[in-house]
């Protein structure tokens, strides 16, 4: 190990080491601690004493061994090849890591994040004379059959500059020089395409923009009820078992954002891999191509290291904000918020610092905003518009609501997909209440809506929400003297909820058909099955019992119109809504008096 | 004593350093050993003590510094005094000796003899703590284990390489029940040839007796390597025992591509030992007094099984915990169900009833589940069939709720076939014997047969061919 020695080691306490004899060390700076170069962050600065969080197992280290400084924070890299990668919390790719040491992890080791070797085609955009400034674009590299990377002017330099020389079209290695810029002084910068950047900072923009555009995940009870707009963030709480990663999955799956950063925080070695295996032979349905040529995956799962663990939530939003700065739609899932609050947890009590809430640092609400706070929709210092949505899962212990990341969190999300224990134990999948769970985005994006269903959309989930509270009400009714002391008109509204939640909210994440619902399909679904509930209430009102109208057999093919009604063909409900009316009609004959 | 001069380790090696003794401690507590002016000690070494009377325990590097190190005595500190106790600081951390010959030994915590016997030749030194399993070398484990146990092959299936903790009760029949999955469990098509670690912390000496008699009536016992740190044992040496016997565990499927099933008995007693540790350091506790670290420390045990690509053995765990007053929100079962892979739970009031195994099939689950069942692995309707039975036992306890306000007689014609298919699927379906082995047809039929209690309108959950293939009606 050689460098730069900023201290020696005086105590070691689980990943927490204090070092004495500080020179010239900075808050954040990235050491490498005894001869191993075990990599730790400086997170305390006290006279000649130090703090240090280590990233990894500490085991073996003693007083008195050197740390060596890096005089750079905790930073990632960012340059082509970061697609279809899977790194650690610490951005060190996985499959690399492998390679050097087998199928265990094991400590010191140092990789670039992308492969310097790889050649990319480089097509230059600016020409020699020409003015840039941070943000711009120098040329692009088609890094994936769907992302065009665009190599920026590093977000790092500030002021205005001119193109010296620029490389012409072909292949190059990231750290090849494809620019030489100068500045108004005549200072001169060598630009390769890798930019460095820093986890804990927010990469600047030129300015927030409203949302407005709706953040499709194909689930029918998130799109058409409680959505979620592009740059909006939303949490996802809920006990084990009850459908956070299932639903994570399925929305890092089918979501139409154009890059996915999937972060497992200290969640299972498994899950990880279930994605990794999967995502591959996934076809996105809108282009045809792997699900893999958009996404970036964060695996670091519970038996990494937890400093780690508590890094990985940055990294991973860097990465995000780097392509958002392109101008594409990126959409993080972090799975899940609370082990990372955990990991805060763990290394505030080994730091010894006073806990607030059940032994959570007083410092959790702030850290929680400021990592909500990164996503948005944005214009980038290029001008581009990209946006960074966050998709938050929640463990909170026990499962209730009521502990201090859960409540955090709510504070600065501005949606939020309750998961139910009693869903998901009958089996009612994705297990989102539609009870506790809200959106605020719906006045942002019912323009949106509202454009694509003529004006219904807005209304209709109005009035399911309305007919869903009254089953509620009705229910309590039920339990104390059963279903048969209510009247027609009342049970139908019962009949329609339970018909609403088969036919509607429930969603099989492994039907080939159902497991993504385009917008069309959800509108039309929808109002069919308020038509249903209109008709019915008519037919009743009329003197039709409720049993006939339910055992219509057109009944059972709404309720199975998920499954037989294919994306792209929503036209077939249109015909399920006649046949419905048809058979109404039939039906209020047979009790006819008009 | 004086301090050692700093220039002087400059120029020497640090592994010189190894193996020096010191004698005198500076402080005792509980089962911490504090000791100062020592050579720079690293963190997690392991510590040989020796009591004035010439005992040897064994410690390990709790937290170092410049002026003392803290050991924790895995053997308990009785015996030793400040001015007689001498501790030699080995410069490595603790390690096991594995060898394919300890199947069919007894240990303790540590995994030294407990049966007089020679310690067996060791194939390899581990370290104990492990490391942890590159997530990009893993296999995704798909591999059905058939149990025999219509509730769980059923509803909580169990897949090679999967952690499935038992949550259980205090005086509720979660040995049997892991002795009975341990005797039946075999690999589809295969017969049973799983090499079983058992792990027992802080269990009474008649819980152990229990398995290792019943491991001796398969004639299965020279096929279990066991690990046994007792209730009267110190407790401190629980902390260690999880992860001697999953050291041994690797060793034996990622080396020996033997199919391991690790039984963990009991968690909640583990756990108890490490919030005790951490009270003695006067750590700041999180939940009911248990460390901060407790997600991360579970963690390093449980993700200790699964398999590895292109190696052909495989971990598979069965923790067993009991939930401290039946309470599956306690710290315990609920960090442990974050980290696992579903979770079987136990019920009293099943139990009450005379249901053996008085599982919960509503609040277990098996997250590894909808990739080892259907078509060329279990049978193509086990899917539908499960969801379906899920669902409808669901409702059964709406109906039974409500029975409970309205009376039985009042409810509809359907509730009470609800009713009726309720009572078949837990007599008939959950409830078996201790030695009853049934298949997993046998099983899925069983589910059909309660299923057909109900009229065919309700099962939305089976497509029509299934219905007709199936159905009893």
């Amino acid at each position: 190990m050689q460098g730069r020695i900023v201290g020696k080691v005086k105590r070691v306490n689980g990943p927490v080491i204090l070092l004495k004899g500080i020179t010239d060390a900075r808050m954040m700076e990235l050491v490498h601690v005894g001869e191993m170069g075990i990599v730790g962050e400086i997170v305390k600065l006290n006279g000649d004493e130090a703090t240090v969080q280590v990233y990894e197992d500490t085991t073996g280290i003693a007083p008195g061994d050197n740390v060596y400084g890096t005089q750079m924070s905790l930073s990632v890299e960012l340059a082509p090849g970061l697609i279809g990668n899977i790194y650690d919390g610490i951005q060190r790719p996985l499959e690399e890591i492998r390679k050097v040491s087998g199928d265990f992890i094991s400590r010191g080791i140092s990789i670039d994040a992308v492969d310097h070797e790889k050649l990319w085609h480089f097509k230059p955009s600016v020409a020699a004379g020409d003015e840039v400034a941070p943000g711009m674009v120098l040329g692009t590299v088609a890094e994936t059959g769907r992302v065009n990377h665009k190599i920026m002017v590093p977000s790092s330099l500030e002021g205005e500059y001119s193109v010296v020389s620029i490389a012409s079209e072909g292949e190059y290695k990231v750290t090849d020089e494809i620019a030489l810029i100068v500045d108004k002084k005549g200072n001169n910068v060598h630009l390769t395409m890798i930019q460095r950047w820093p986890i804990r900072v927010p990469r600047p923009v030129k300015s927030r923009l409203s949302l407005e555009v709706p953040l499709i995940t194909g689930l029918r009870v998130i799109d058409s009820l409680f959505p979620l707009a592009k740059g909006g963030t939303v949490a996802i709480p809920g006990g084990f078992g009850t459908g956070k990663t299932m639903t994570q999955h399925s929305i890092a799956q089918w979501c139409d954002a154009d890059i996915i950063v999937y972060i497992g925080c200290g969640e299972r070695g498994n899950e990880m891999t279930d994605v990794l295996r999967e995502f591959p032979h996934l076809v996105d349905p809108r282009t045809g191509q792997s699900l893999m040529e958009r996404t970036i995956l964060i695996a670091n799962t519970s038996n990494m290291p937890v400093s780690a663990r508590e890094a990985s939530i940055y990294t991973g939003i860097t990465m995000a904000e780097y392509y958002r700065d392109m101008g594409y739609s990126v959409a993080i899932m972090a799975d899940s918020t609370s082990r990372w609050a955990e990991a805060l947890r763990e290394l505030s009590g080994r730091m010894e610092e006073m806990p607030a809430e059940e032994g959570f640092p007083a410092y959790l609400p702030t850290r929680i905003a400021e990592f909500y706070e990164r996503a948005g929709r944005m214009l980038s210092l290029g001008g581009f518009e990209g946006s960074v949505s966050v998709i938050g899962a929640v463990s909170p212990a026990g499962g209730d609501f009521s502990e201090p990341v859960t409540q955090h969190t709510k504070r600065f999300v501005r949606c939020f997909w309750a998961l139910d224990r009693q869903l998901a134990n009958a089996r009612h999948y994705p297990a989102i209440s539609w009870l506790d769970s809200y959106s605020e985005y719906v006045d942002e994006i019912k323009k949106w809506w509202n454009d694509k269903s003529g004006g219904q959309w807005l209304e209709n989930r109005k009035r399911i929400l309305e007919l869903l509270q009254r089953e509620v009400r009705l229910n309590q009714i039920v339990k104390l003297v059963g279903n048969d002391a209510l009247p027609d008109s009342q049970n139908f509204i019962l009949e329609v909820c339970s018909l609403f939640k088969t036919a509607f909210l429930q969603q099989n994440a492994f039907d080939e058909i159902d497991r993504y619902c385009e917008p069309e399909k959800q509108l039309k679904m929808l109002s069919l099955i308020l038509h249903y509930y209109d008709l019915g209430e008519d037919a009743i009102a009329k003197g039709v019992p409720m049993v006939k109208i339910k055992r219509l057999s057109v009944v059972s093919e709404i309720a199975r119109m998920r499954f037989n009604i294919p994306n792209g063909k929503s036209e077939d409900v249109d015909k399920l809504s006649l046949k419905l009316e048809r058979s109404m009609m039939q039906l209020g004959s047979l009790y006819g008096e008009d | 004593m004086e301090k050692i001069d700093e220039s002087i380790l400059k120029v020497s090696d640090k592994s010189l350093l190894k193996g020096r003794e010191y004698i005198g401690a500076s402080r005792i507590d509980g089962s911490l050993v504090y000791m100062r002016h020592t050579h720079p000690v690293g963190y997690g070494e392991l510590v040989e003590i020796k009591t004035p009377d010439g005992k040897v325990k064994t410690g390990q590097v709790l937290d170092t510094s410049d002026d003392a190190v803290c050991v924790q005595v895995f053997e308990g500190t009785d015996g030793l005094s400040l001015p007689g106790t001498s501790m030699k600081f080995l410069g490595e951390p603790l390690t096991l000796g594995v060898s394919e010959e300890m199947l069919g030994r007894v240990m303790n915590g540590l995994g030294k003899s407990r049966d007089n016997a020679v310690t067996p030749h060791a194939f390899d030194e581990r370290d104990v703590n492990g490391s942890p399993i590159n997530p990009t070398s893993r296999e995704y484990p798909r591999d059905f284990i058939q149990t025999g146990i219509s509730v769980i092959d059923g509803m909580t299936t169990l897949i090679q390489g999967q952690k499935l903790p038992i949550f259980s009760g205090n005086g509720l029949a979660h040995n049997q029940l892991a002795a009975q999955i341990v005797r039946q469990a075999k690999v589809r098509g295969g017969k049973s040839d799983f090499a079983i670690v058992f792990a027992a912390m802080g269990v009474k000496y008649d819980v152990a007796k229990f398995f290792i008699d019943s491991f001796e009536e398969t004639g299965a016992l020279e096929n279990v390597a066991m690990f046994l740190s007792l209730a009267d044992d110190p407790s401190i040496e629980r902390t260690i025992t999880p992860k001697t016997a999953l050291t041994l565990a690797e060793h034996l499927a990622f080396d020996k591509g033997k199919e391991v099933l690790v039984i963990l008995t009991d968690m909640t007693n583990y756990c108890e030992s490490l919030r005790e540790i951490s009270t003695l350091r006067g750590e700041i506790p999180s939940r009911k007094g248990y460390p901060g670290y407790l997600y991360s420390n579970l963690a390093e045990i449980y993700e200790r099984s699964g398999k590895i690509a292109g190696r052909s053995g495989s971990i598979t765990q069965l923790p067993i915990l009991t939930m401290p007053n039946d309470d599956i929100s306690h710290p315990i079962p609920d960090l442990t169900g974050y980290i696992t892979e579903g979770q079987i739970v136990f019920d009293r009031d099943m139990n009450g009833r005379g249901i053996y195994p008085p599982v919960n099939c509503l609040s277990s689950l098996s997250r590894l589940m909808k990739d080892g069942i259907g078509d060329g692995m279990t049978r193509d309707d086990h899917p539908h069939l499960s969801n379906q039975l899920y669902a409808s036992y669901s409702h059964v306890k709406e109906v039974r709720n409500l029975a409970s306000v309205i009376g039985e007689e009042e409810l509809s014609e359907v509730d009470h076939k609800y009713i009726e298919f309720g009572d078949f699927f837990e007599k008939k379906f959950v409830n078996q014997g201790y030695d009853e082995d049934r298949t997993i047809e046998e099983t899925l039929d069983l589910g059909w047969e309660a299923l057909s209690k109900l009229p065919p309108e309700e099962l939305e959950r089976l497509t029509e061919e299934e219905i007709n293939e199936h159905y009893k009606g």
